[in-house]
């Protein structure tokens, strides 16, 4: 597959400039370009690091570091299973697992078709409706492995 | 036509196994033969959160409350609460017991929670200033910059007793009594919102139901130390605080109890968002502070402590959202109103996430004092699905396991320190007989190791250790020097990491090995799992009285696990059963089980 | 709004307070509180919120005011809704999906009874209200 650059657009520039001056800008900025992107593009990385000043080895240390930000494009449904510890207790994991099985993908992989991305993650914040999983910022609550079929078949359905 | 008074019958899980439904029909009874049917509505309800004295029933709109009803007490209710207007006192609840909770405080006497934390969520709209200034918002900045020195604004918070609620404890008066010390110059007021125990939310609720709260804080935090800056640090998954904090910034810029000279006092004060990006250990001070700044979140050794040297090198305060959210309370009602609320060491409240395998999971807040029992099986209603109690975690992956026997503890600091576990930042989850002590070790363990920032070896390596050895007992290869060789890797990790994560992250293996040794024994030896949960030690077997030999099991297995003849029992061969569960789900004669 | 002075914020105060007590200026003295919190959201307040509001107009009701919340601390029945209506009791009603809403305003606001099953109690006292 080959692979589009992506550009910089002039909504990010302008925030990237003005929080220039400002102390402990760099990850406000990555922020706001995976908001943009979905993930981190190399090129707009590079093209940041020009614009900051700042060196690129230190921006992809800091993205590295911290798990929210992502190197590659998640897929167009990208489904957050609940990992934190209430969930976990009410069978998160099985839910995880049977996501896993039903796209035929592991854990932080995308479908081939791109269409789906499975992820963990901990305390969504709405553990009395564990276990949770949480589809593009879809919430659905007190699940069962049973429920995974459906949830895939809906927006399989939405395309 | 409306009704004069309405009889709220609880039908909770616990109220109607205690009898509840029969007071439901025989109030109904007694009121028509009363003649009082059109007058008095009977409703049942929800659970009512005082399970442990049900069936409970309240009166509207006096709000009276009477526990344990039996169905031979609604007649007296009927002929003297509502005919007559006379409270029947025997079955009130007992004041005294809740009276000593909060001496003076005004609680009624039945409700176990006490919201000031939590004062205005589900009251206020988030959104809207005027909201929040109606119910006493930005009085306690009135009198703070008006009629206060900074000194006595200190002085104050030190007087209240109030202590960090995230996690340590430490006296928030001394910390800002330090910060204050601290030569005159550029100083930083920073509010921790990182809230990284999975399985909490505490703060997140706080700041999503009452976003000023926190505002008018750390402006009376910044005037108190002499910050005229401010930073909230907030998870980016939390993107509704965020939403609701950005309003709230807003607003208060637009009034002016924000930025220059506020309400003409000549204090300035701003505030900024900073997010967080999914690393657990930027919630410790150092390593937020390196976040801030915009670096790797990798905590730096204390001394110099933050309050020293903190942000860009100068004077800090951290504190957390809900130590927080006491503060304009303490200001507005005083220290000495504050500090009649909790334990000898503790004052206040404390606002849990009660989550896991009770009835009502929620956000609660309860004073200090108050006992785990309380918690769950007051207010939680009890454990889900009639199960047993097995044990409570508090604390997260920082915290301990607390066992059946300690569930009369009143909560405060050192209580839980001193049976190993730790008041944390709220979290608060209830295992039954289902879960597996060892693999909720093994949960936590897997969370720290993931979230260690690897700069000092104790947590980066023994962590690592740690989590395989609990691998392997789960997998039914442990052995008994394992336990020996745990017990010396937490002992290291516990004295030699750098950060608190490292630190306490053998809290859960700790305290599970002191309370649950023999659960630990079975995996060892026996290799059995008692919950059901470790998978690799599940054994499934045919009860050969109950099995028809109908062959669906067998032809269910993956494995081809199963053999057998016709209408013969069948047998598992456990060398090749994967345990899938596919045959005891499929089995209609229930001949199948595991253990 | 321009920027207040202490007197300003006082009275500010004070007026908020009245028109509170008084329920509101504009006439509407039934309210209706929707918790709106991230699990409140997640589990469907802002479908029983719609609800509501297509329920009010139904009934041509137009002295109710509907408004959002913070989390009241029952995430276990989200959602919830709370109900004032003078005269009545205040209570707060949890489970509330969007059958619950359309009773809810015909059953307790236009027929003045309370629904079963669904009534919990507001778990603490309001130290504000109560000093
Ligand atoms: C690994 C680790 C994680 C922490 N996470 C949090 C957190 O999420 N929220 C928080 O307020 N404090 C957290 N703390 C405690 C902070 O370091 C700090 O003590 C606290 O924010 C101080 O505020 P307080 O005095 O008001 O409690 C954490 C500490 C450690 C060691
Ligand atoms: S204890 Fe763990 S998290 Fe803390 S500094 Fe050491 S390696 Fe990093
Ligand atoms: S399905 Fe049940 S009854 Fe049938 S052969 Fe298997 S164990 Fe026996
Ligand atoms: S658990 Fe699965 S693999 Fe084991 S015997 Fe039953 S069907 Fe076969
Ligand atoms: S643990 Fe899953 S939402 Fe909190
Ligand atoms: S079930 Fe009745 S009070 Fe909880
Ligand atoms: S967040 Fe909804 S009631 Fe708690």
């Amino acid at each position: 597959m080959s692979k589009e650059l992506e550009k910089m657009t002039p909504e990010l520039r302008a925030f990237i400039e003005e929080w220039k001056a400002k102390p402990g800008n760099l990850i406000m900025v990555l922020h706001r370009v995976q908001q943009t992107y979905g993930y981190i593009p190399r090129e707009i990385a590079i093209e940041t690091s020009e614009i900051l000043g700042v060196p690129l080895a230190k921006i992809y240390g800091v993205i590295t570091f911290y798990n929210f930000f992502r190197l590659r494009k998640a897929g167009k449904y990208n489904i957050q299973v609940c990992l934190g510890t209430a969930c976990y207790l009410r069978g998160g994991d099985d839910v995880l697992k049977e996501f896993e099985k039903q796209l035929g993908v592991g854990l932080n992989a995308t479908t081939p078709d791109g269409m789906f991305s499975v992820e963990a993650v901990r305390c969504l914040g709405c553990c009395g409706l564990a276990p949770v999983a949480v589809v593009n910022g879809e919430v659905h609550g007190k699940l069962s492995t049973k429920d995974v079929e459906n949830i895939i078949a809906k927006y399989c359905a939405e395309g | 036509m409306a009704y004069e008074s309405y009889v709220l019958v609880c039908g909770g899980t616990a109220c109607c196994s205690s009898g509840g439904t029969t007071v439901v029909e025989t109030f109904k009874k007694e009121l028509e033969a009363a003649g009082l049917k059109d007058k008095v509505q009977v409703v049942v309800t929800g659970c009512l959160g005082f399970c442990e004295q049900g069936p409970i029933v309240k009166i509207l709109p006096q709000g009276t409350f009477y526990v344990q009803v039996k169905p031979e007490d609604v007649k007296e209710i009927v002929a003297e609460h509502l005919v007559k207007g006379r409270v029947v006192q025997r079955l009130c609840y007992d004041p005294e017991q809740a009276k000593k909770l909060v001496a003076e405080a005004n609680i009624p006497f039945y409700q176990k929670q006490y919201r000031i934390v939590l004062r205005n969520c589900g009251i206020i709209d988030p959104e809207k200033i005027e909201d929040y200034i109606a119910r006493d918002g930005y009085k306690a900045i009135e009198k703070v910059l008006f009629e206060m020195t900074p000194e006595q604004v200190v002085e104050e918070i030190l007087k209240s007793g109030l202590r960090g609620r995230g996690g340590a404890g430490f006296p928030t008066g001394m910390k800002w009594k330090f910060a204050q010390q601290q030569p005159k110059g550029q100083k930083y007021m920073v509010c921790n919102a990182d809230e990284g125990d999975p399985g909490a939310y505490m703060d997140r609720s706080t700041l999503e139901g009452d976003p000023h709260s926190i505002l008018e804080a750390m402006t009376i935090a910044g005037y108190a130390i002499g910050a005229s800056k401010g930073f909230i640090y907030i998870r980016a998954e939390y993107p509704l605080a965020i939403e609701r904090l950005q309003i709230a910034i807003k607003q208060a810029h637009e009034l002016g109890l924000l930025g220059e000279d506020i309400l003409g006092s000549g204090f300035s004060f701003d505030i900024e968002l900073r997010f967080g990006a999914g690393a657990f250990v930027c919630g410790e001070e150092t390593a937020l502070l390196q976040s801030i700044e915009g670096n790797r979140g990798m905590p730096k050794p204390r001394p110099p402590f933050p309050a020293v040297k903190g942000l860009w090198g100068r004077p800090t305060v951290i504190n957390n959202v809900e130590t927080l959210a006491n503060i304009p309370v303490i200001i507005n009602k005083g220290a000495d109103w504050f500090n009649k609320i909790g334990t000898a060491t503790t004052k206040g409240t404390k606002v849990f996430a009660l989550t896991g395998k009770v009835n009502n999971s929620g956000l609660i807040e309860v004073p200090m004092g108050t006992t785990l029992r309380e918690i769950i099986f007051d207010i939680g209603g009890g454990i889900r699905g009639g199960h047993q109690f097995k044990a409570a975690q508090t604390g997260g992956p920082s915290g301990g396991i607390i066992p059946p026997q300690f569930l009369d503890t009143p909560i405060d600091y050192e209580s839980l320190a001193k049976i190993g576990s730790i008041m944390g930042s709220g979290g608060l989850i209830v295992m039954d007989e289902t879960d597996c002590v060892v693999d909720v070790a093994r949960f936590y363990l897997d969370f720290t190791v993931d979230e260690s920032c690897g700069k000092c070896a104790p947590c980066r390596i023994g962590g690592r250790k740690l989590l395989n050895y609990l691998k392997k007992i789960t997998d039914g290869r442990g052995t008994e020097q394992d336990i020996k060789d745990m017990q010396a890797i937490c002992d290291a990790m516990n004295k030699a990491s750098l950060c608190g994560l490292g630190q306490t992250a053998s809290n859960p293996v700790r305290s599970t090995l002191r309370y649950f040794m023999d659960e630990y024994m079975e995996h060892i030896k026996d290799k059995k799992c008692r919950a059901g949960k470790c998978t690799k030690l599940i054994q499934y077997k045919i009860d050969p009285a109950k099995c028809k030999g109908c062959t669906l099991c067998a032809r269910k297995c993956p494995a081809n696990a199963i053999t057998g003849t016709v209408k013969q029992p069948h047998v598992i061969d456990p060398a090749k059963c994967i345990k899938c569960g596919q045959c005891e789900l499929n089995c209609k004669f229930g001949a199948i089980s595991h253990g | 709004m321009a920027k207040l002075t202490l007197a300003d914020l006082r009275k500010m105060r004070e007026e908020k307070q009245q028109a509170m007590e008084m329920r509101d200026a504009s006439n509407k003295d039934v309210q209706v509180i929707v918790g709106m919190g991230t699990c409140g959201i997640a589990a469907g307040a802002k479908d029983t919120f719609t609800a509501l509001v297509n329920a009010i107009n139904e009934k041509g009701l137009t002295n109710v005011l509907i408004r959002q919340t913070g989390c009241m601390g029952l995430c276990h029945s989200e959602p919830t809704v709370e109900v004032v209506v003078p005269g009545m009791p205040t209570v707060i009603y949890g489970n509330v999906d969007a059958a619950t809403a359309k009773s809810l305003v015909e059953k307790h606001i236009v027929g003045h009874q309370l629904i079963d099953d669904k009534i919990l109690d507001r778990p603490s006292i309001d130290i504000i209200k109560n000093a």
